[in-house]
């Protein structure tokens, strides 16, 4: 059981620092979540961390490919304006 | 800490920049007590009089953050557009401290040395105080600020006190929750993310207590407010009340920066930035409550160099990974040419300004904009990248802010090209430089061509060529009293009889 981060994360850092199992490392072109440590952070925390402050929507799924933040849930644009954008994209 | 009022709204009697490139602006931070003058008259980003000589550099050490504001996006990486949160490389403290040390011996007029993102500086305490922690003790003679949008910064007050950190800004749009759930979309807090009104309300909790923390310790605070019509116009007032009663120092309005291209809720929303009378409108109101920083250039979270200018460029990692730096011969360096500029400031304190001459009472104020360079009337209309705005009145001459324009003069190969509306765009460039002139009645620079006489012109803006390579304000004064002698200051009595 773990998360993973997707090709949408901008490198930001805020997942690694609140992490609490040392999960997340550096790579290129991205961040990618270790899915040896990752626990979703069950008995930690009530929510994923990484998911919790992660700016960037889409950049974070679990195993079943589902986001955790999805399109328009972070900032609120509406979906037809993310399409018109070409921000918008199924789950994988 | 209780601050006396200091304003910026009429032009104080003493001090001012005669020979600068914002003429006569009143200096406002001549009235402060000795002890905090001596903190802020070599720091650009709060004397404006220290903007026009004093230089700074920003390390991009703190990528994560900690709120939404829908005015940003985190997707920062862009070299081609200068704006707070854009920054091209991401620094570690070490290559920070790498930078710092360079650009300080390379640029001696550099004083401070500022962590301003492109997230939250206090989102990554760690990366954001071992930066702090190793300048102090390499380069005593920085000073250090900091920038935050105050979520974190109660529980770091007694860290930033320790680093000897005397600056700190904040950015406070608003103290309503409702207002500020307009703004902030969510934020992360005791392990949540916490949406709308109740994440507001908490952010702006932490912001009053953390602003009021650092003055009860002498820490400098300068608020920093996005301007978002619609949004927050009218409470900025009730916010610059608030923050001063709290005890920052200036309050710096912001005009909201909201393009489709950049991809924030407020460019794909199609939120309206504002105009540049309304921005002046607010900085006036808000002046009568305190001072009122005029001169932001709204920089990049890894700017380095004097206000307006980038030279970020020029110390890449690469190129400063080959300079060899001896720090400890720039320091003796950098202090000789410190205390010849802080001499050549005092000595301008020192100058009564002038007041124009011949001016009848009851004389309306007219805004001019001026193609400055070095303090000189010395720029062509065409090659101006920025143009400031004076405002000429009765009691004499004051700076208002600058407008940026888009370069359209390429030269003689391509004269005239800036009267063509390129595809997809509404108007031409020339345009749209006379259009952000608005307000002005005078451009002075040193040239102007026929097509933009014209055109600025039929838009009711004098063109004005006459005072080429004269200081600004000099100049100023002398088209203000050459239309005071017309008599067009003065209510007309026509519009009387017609009201």
């Amino acid at each position: 059981m773990a998360l993973q981060i997707t090709e949408s994360c901008v490198n930001c850092w805020a997942c690694v620092d609140v992490c609490p199992n040392d999960a997340i490392f550096q790579d290129k072109p991205h961040f990618l979540i270790d899915d040896m440590k990752c626990t979703e952070c069950l008995g930690d925390h009530a929510d994923p961390q990484c998911a919790a402050i992660c700016p960037i929507e889409m950049a974070i799924v679990n195993e079943l490919g589902e986001f955790l933040n999805p399109p328009g849930s972070l900032t609120g644009i509406p979906i037809e304006k993310l399409k018109e954008f070409g921000l918008w994209r199924e789950a994988a | 800490m209780e601050l006396p009022v200091i304003s910026n709204n009429a032009p104080a009697a003493d001090g001012g920049c005669s020979s600068s490139g914002c003429g006569s602006a009143p200096d406002a931070l001549a009235h402060l007590p000795e002890h905090i003058r001596a903190k802020v008259q070599d720091h650009p980003c709060y004397s404006e009089q220290a903007h026009h000589y004093f230089a700074r550099m920003h390390v991009a050490v703190a990528p994560a953050c900690n709120i939404q504001c829908n005015y940003c996006n985190r997707k920062y990486d862009c070299s081609n557009e200068s704006r707070p949160g854009v920054v091209s490389e991401l620094l570690t403290p070490d290559q920070a401290i790498k930078k710092v040390l360079a650009v300080a011996a390379e640029i001696p007029q550099m004083t401070v040395l500022g962590i301003a993102g492109p997230g939250d500086p206090l989102a990554n305490p760690g990366r954001t105080f071992e930066t702090f922690r190793q300048l102090s003790e390499k380069a005593p003679d920085i000073k250090l600020c900091v920038s935050t949008n105050g979520l974190s910064l109660p529980e770091h007050v007694d860290e930033i006190a320790k680093h000897n950190i005397d600056h700190v800004t904040i950015t406070i749009n608003c103290v309503d929750p409702e207002v500020g759930a307009r703004i902030y979309p969510w934020i992360y807090w005791q392990n949540k993310r916490i949406f709308g009104i109740e994440g507001a309300k908490i952010l702006i909790e932490q912001q009053q207590k953390g602003l009021q923390m650092l003055t009860e310790r002498g820490i400098l605070v300068k608020v920093n407010s996005v301007l978002i019509p619609g949004v927050n116009e009218e409470h900025l007032k009730e916010v610059s009340k608030v923050v001063k009663a709290k005890g920052a120092f200036l309050h710096n309005v912001m005009p909201l920066i909201a393009e489709a291209e950049h991809g924030t809720y407020y460019g794909i929303m199609g939120q309206p930035e504002p105009t540049q009378e309304m921005l002046q409108e607010l900085q006036d109101a808000c002046a009568g409550d305190m001072a009122m920083m005029r001169h932001c250039r709204q920089c990049r979270a890894d700017a380095v160099g004097l206000l307006g200018e980038d030279r970020g460029d020029e110390f890449t990692m690469d190129k400063i990974d080959v300079m060899d730096v001896d720090y400890e011969a720039a320091m003796v360096r950098r202090k000789a040419v410190h205390d010849a500029i802080i001499d050549k400031l005092e000595a301008e304190r020192g100058v009564a300004k002038p007041k124009p001459a011949g001016i009848p009472a009851g004389s309306r104020p007219v805004l001019m904009a001026v193609a400055g360079k070095n303090g000189l009337v010395a720029e062509h209309f065409g090659h101006a990248r920025e143009f400031l705005i004076y405002e000429a009145s009765p009691d004499g001459v004051r700076f208002i802010g600058h407008r940026k324009t888009e370069l359209y003069c390429g030269g003689m190969d391509a004269c005239g090209d800036g009267d063509v509306v390129e595809a997809g765009a509404s108007e031409s460039l020339l345009d749209r430089n006379i259009r952000i002139l608005s307000g002005c009645e005078v451009v002075l620079c040193a040239k102007v061509g026929y097509e933009p006489w014209a055109k600025l012109e039929a838009a009711g803006i004098a063109p004005n060529g006459e005072h080429a390579m004269e200081p600004i304000e000099e100049a100023v004064m002398a088209v203000y009293e050459e239309i005071a002698a017309t008599g067009r200051l003065l209510p007309q009595a026509d519009s009387l009889k017609v009201a």
